[in-house]
């Protein structure tokens, strides 16, 4: 074994795709899936069938978009717990709109905007009051599910117009759009964090913002810049959401921040900050999912899915944790 | 009279250092043993080896007669050791009391913690000791540093530790509270404990030490009593021999001035700072742990704010607000911590290597890989830095060549004025040089350099002209053809050349 073999290739997507220990993670978690989808196919009829899959992939493309957002978070050494919450005020600020005769085409752009300026807000708590981001945005989201109440009257906001629906029901050659969309923005990630200034930026805000900072690089747009765009991927969950339901929930997105974290963590991010991928993400949604959709399949008791899932959650933090004391051992 | 400590050869390696070699120590009761020798002595080595943080190489060594195999910190603990070092090691969200007692309140009838009690008793002896004014029941926080350094100190004053060492325990005193401390250390004398007192200030030295022992370069040069020498003979002593050809270096000629810095002022940290650097000189600033050398450099770099005084560039007056304007302006800084200061850890040597380079290479913000891998590549072979390639995270280099990873940063970012503090800290002799003969190059190239070392050799080897502080006042500037080991010491210590 060569000294290069010993040394851990730098937690940076871009470089680090192509080294070794990346495509160890990435690998690892593409061999769970392939093996979960094997068993599932082989123990339940259902599973294979395309009306399944393509409904797994739509329950997973909500998750999976908040996931995108949550790790560019998590990448900067944050996290925003108000995803959740966002979801739930997406969905009703757009059905608000769209019941009051607003076409989706203006309705849609806006709840994003919307959404975005909550994330804004949360970085002007993380950055220009200091307040941790685990303590501002579950500020946040205690705010924003009081408001979402506020503004629905605690009821669901039905009777949209029906080529909204369609968004979440279409499908392109088969694929469903809310997959697609999905992909989109997995591509929209993958290029701001391997290819921009500003995805370089997480990454070193991440390490340490003092370093950061000593290099020249302003911290306010950053964070800001992050927050933002988690809240506007949660903003368009909610709105996939809504349309797939039809409707406004006042109650939707509830925990779904812990799972977008859970999906993250398990995709190879740290809390510590400056590590995790897109793909990592991505293949984590789709685990969580799939053990849900196969343990509902099975008839597995929904209870004991959870143990499950939360066992999934601890060994994957465990191994990270194991990962960040070797490192620090050097 | 036996011996409280007793060591003899003690060595102990570092990878590329010679820590201690050799050394002989001993501290009798009663006594107060001054340890003095400037940085990279080996001063705190020796005092970690006998507090049990580190485990020697080989020599042996007795505690109360008792020999010492394997220590630790709890062992030397329990010994009745006890180690006040320069940064305050309370927890200062609790009281003061809780501090006196960590871990062991007293307890009452059930169990409980017996708050009166504790409190008492802490109390009587602040009284006791002179310091009526500090609460027992306040929150450490809420005290001055200096008010929380005299806590520090009485602190194994109760718990009765018979060895006690002070490691610059003045630095944040001012003149009353450190004649509190002198009143509380010959008390401890006449009670026949023993105090190793580290200190860089020879008027202390020679106003509570019985004993002086002095270290350079990892070897016990002479121990004797305080009585028989001199301020002057103890700084002879201390920077002993010539310095190594290593240091010198080809010396550019120096052309326009590219910094000039007027009346830099940041209350309380440093006042009335004037100098200036010239395109390829190396200028040097030199002063003890805690004389605002850190502070000046951050305020010049945009990194602090400061309240009066004018910086120019290249006869252009500047104000940077961050360190961004700095690096565009073409000022380049490595700091002295390395690790949580200038480099991104977890990250690539890529893009360590172009950290302040990236707004130069990211038209609308997309950043042009090429180049990024290019710069890379440039300056890990320029700068010879040892890494199996460029994707490895530089936490895996040595700290000799993660330094060149930050230099390399500097350059890449086109810097024309280079602020260096400490710029061989952590590093190895043999990248030490090579970081020299880069700096040599630099000059040559027109590169002005601001450095900081508290090295003296180091920073005499390579400084054309030295700027010396002490407690935040400029001392004097000294010409390299005045350069004298005593005379800048001397000027460090606050005393006139």
């Amino acid at each position: 074994m060569t000294v290069a073999d010993k040394l851990e290739i730098a937690a940076r997507p871009g470089i680090a795709a192509l080294g070794r220990f990346r495509i160890g993670t990435s690998a690892t978690l593409m061999a769970i899936v392939v093996v979960l989808f094997a068993f599932l196919s082989m123990t339940s009829a259902v599973f294979p069938t395309p009306e399944n899959l393509s409904n797994l992939l739509r329950q997973t493309s909500i998750n999976g978009i908040i996931a995108l957002g949550m790790l560019m978070v998590i990448i900067t050494a944050g996290i925003d717990l108000s995803v959740g919450a966002v979801v739930a005020i997406a969905g009703i600020v757009n059905a608000l709109m769209l019941q009051a005769g607003v076409s989706m085409w203006l309705s849609i752009p806006l709840t994003i905007l919307i959404g975005a300026s909550i994330g804004v807000f949360n970085g002007i708590l993380v950055h220009e009051v200091s307040i941790t981001p685990f303590i501002a945005t579950l500020g946040t989201l205690t705010i924003v599910r009081g408001l979402v109440m506020i503004m629905s009257g605690a009821r669901m906001v039905a009777n949209l117009p029906k080529e909204f629906g369609q968004i979440a029901s279409g499908s392109v050659f088969g694929i469903p759009s809310m997959f697609i969309i999905w992909m989109v923005l997995f591509a929209v990630t993958v290029f701001l964090l391997n290819y921009t200034q500003l995805g370089r930026n997480f990454f070193i805000i991440g390490s340490s913002r003092e370093v950061a900072r000593l290099s020249g690089i302003r911290l306010r747009p950053n964070i800001y810049a992050v927050y933002g765009l988690s809240s506007a991927y949660a903003a368009l969950a909610g709105i996939l959401l809504s349309s797939r339901l039809s409707m406004g929930v006042p109650t939707a997105g509830i925990s779904y921040e812990l799972d977008a974290i859970a999906a993250v963590v398990i995709g190879g991010g740290s809390l510590f900050g400056a590590a995790g991928s897109a793909i990592g993400a991505v293949l984590g949604a789709i685990i969580m999912q799939t053990i849900r959709n196969g343990g509902n399949l099975l008839g597995i008791d929904p209870f004991a899915l959870q143990v499950i899932i939360g066992a999934l959650i601890l060994i994957a933090v465990g191994i990270d944790q194991i990962r960040v004391r070797k490192a620090e051992k050097g | 009279m036996a011996e409280l400590i007793a060591a003899s050869g003690i060595s102990k390696a570092f990878p590329g250092v010679r820590a201690l070699d050799q050394v002989d120590f001993v501290l009798k009761p009663g006594e107060v043993h001054a340890l003095v020798g400037e940085n990279g002595a080996g001063k705190s080595t020796l005092i970690k080896i006998l507090m049990g943080v580190y485990r020697r190489d080989s020599g042996s060594f007795t505690v109360k007669g008792r020999d010492i195999h394997d220590f630790s910190p709890q062992a030397a603990q329990a010994s009745g050791m006890a180690a006040v070092y320069q940064d305050i090691s309370l927890a200062r969200t609790l009281t003061v009391g809780e501090n006196f007692f960590l871990g062991h309140m007293p307890t009452g009838r059930w169990g409980t913690i017996d708050w009166t009690a504790a409190y008492d008793r802490c109390g009587a002896l602040l009284r006791e000791l002179g310091l009526d004014d500090i609460d027992p029941r306040a929150p450490l926080s809420s005290l001055s540093v200096a008010k929380q350094e005299m806590v520090a100190i009485a602190k194994p004053v109760f718990e009765n530790a018979d060895i006690l060492v002070f490691d610059e325990p003045t630095a944040l005193l001012a003149a009353e509270e450190t004649e509190l401390l002198f009143s509380i250390i010959r008390r401890l004398k006449a009670e026949g404990k023993g105090i190793i007192y580290i200190s860089h200030r020879m008027e202390e030295i020679f106003a509570i030490c019985d004993s002086v022992t002095v270290l350079k370069d990892g070897r016990h040069v002479r121990t004797m009593p305080v009585a028989d020498t001199n301020p002057d003979d103890l700084v002879r002593l201390m920077v002993g021999r010539s310095m190594e050809d290593m240091y010198t270096i080809k010396r550019a000629r120096p052309g326009e001035v590219a910094l000039k810095v007027d009346g830099l002022t940041r209350e309380p940290r440093f006042r009335d700072i004037s100098f200036d650097v010239r395109h390829g000189e190396i200028f040097g600033l030199f002063g003890l742990v805690g004389s605002g050398r850190t502070e000046i450099m951050r305020a010049i770099f945009g990194a602090d704010a400061f309240d009066r005084g004018e910086i120019h560039l290249d006869g252009k007056p500047v104000r940077f607000t961050h360190p961004s304007q700095a690096i565009a302006a073409g000022i380049g800084f490595m700091s002295e911590d390395r690790k949580n200061q200038s480099i991104a850890l977890p990250l690539s040597v890529r893009t360590n290597i172009n950290l302040a380079h990236y707004p130069a290479i990211s038209p609308f913000g997309v950043i042009d890989r090429t180049a990024e891998r290019d710069a890379a590549r440039t300056y890990v072979d320029r700068l010879a830095i040892k890494t199996p390639s460029d994707a490895v995270a530089i936490r895996n280099l040595s700290g000799g060549n993660q330094q060149k990873v930050v230099l390399g940063k500097n350059l890449a970012a086109k810097s024309r004025i280079l602020v260096c503090d400490e710029p061989t800290i952590g590093v190895d002799v043999g990248a030490k040089s090579e970081i020299y003969k880069i700096f040599e190059k630099l000059t040559e190239g027109g590169v002005a350099i601001l450095m900081v070392s508290s090295y003296l050799p180091e920073i005499m080897g390579l400084a054309d002209r030295i700027l010396v502080i002490y407690e935040g006042r400029p001392m004097a500037i000294v010409d390299r053809s005045d350069f004298d080991e005593e005379k800048l010491v001397r000027l460090a210590s606050g005393l006139q050349a």
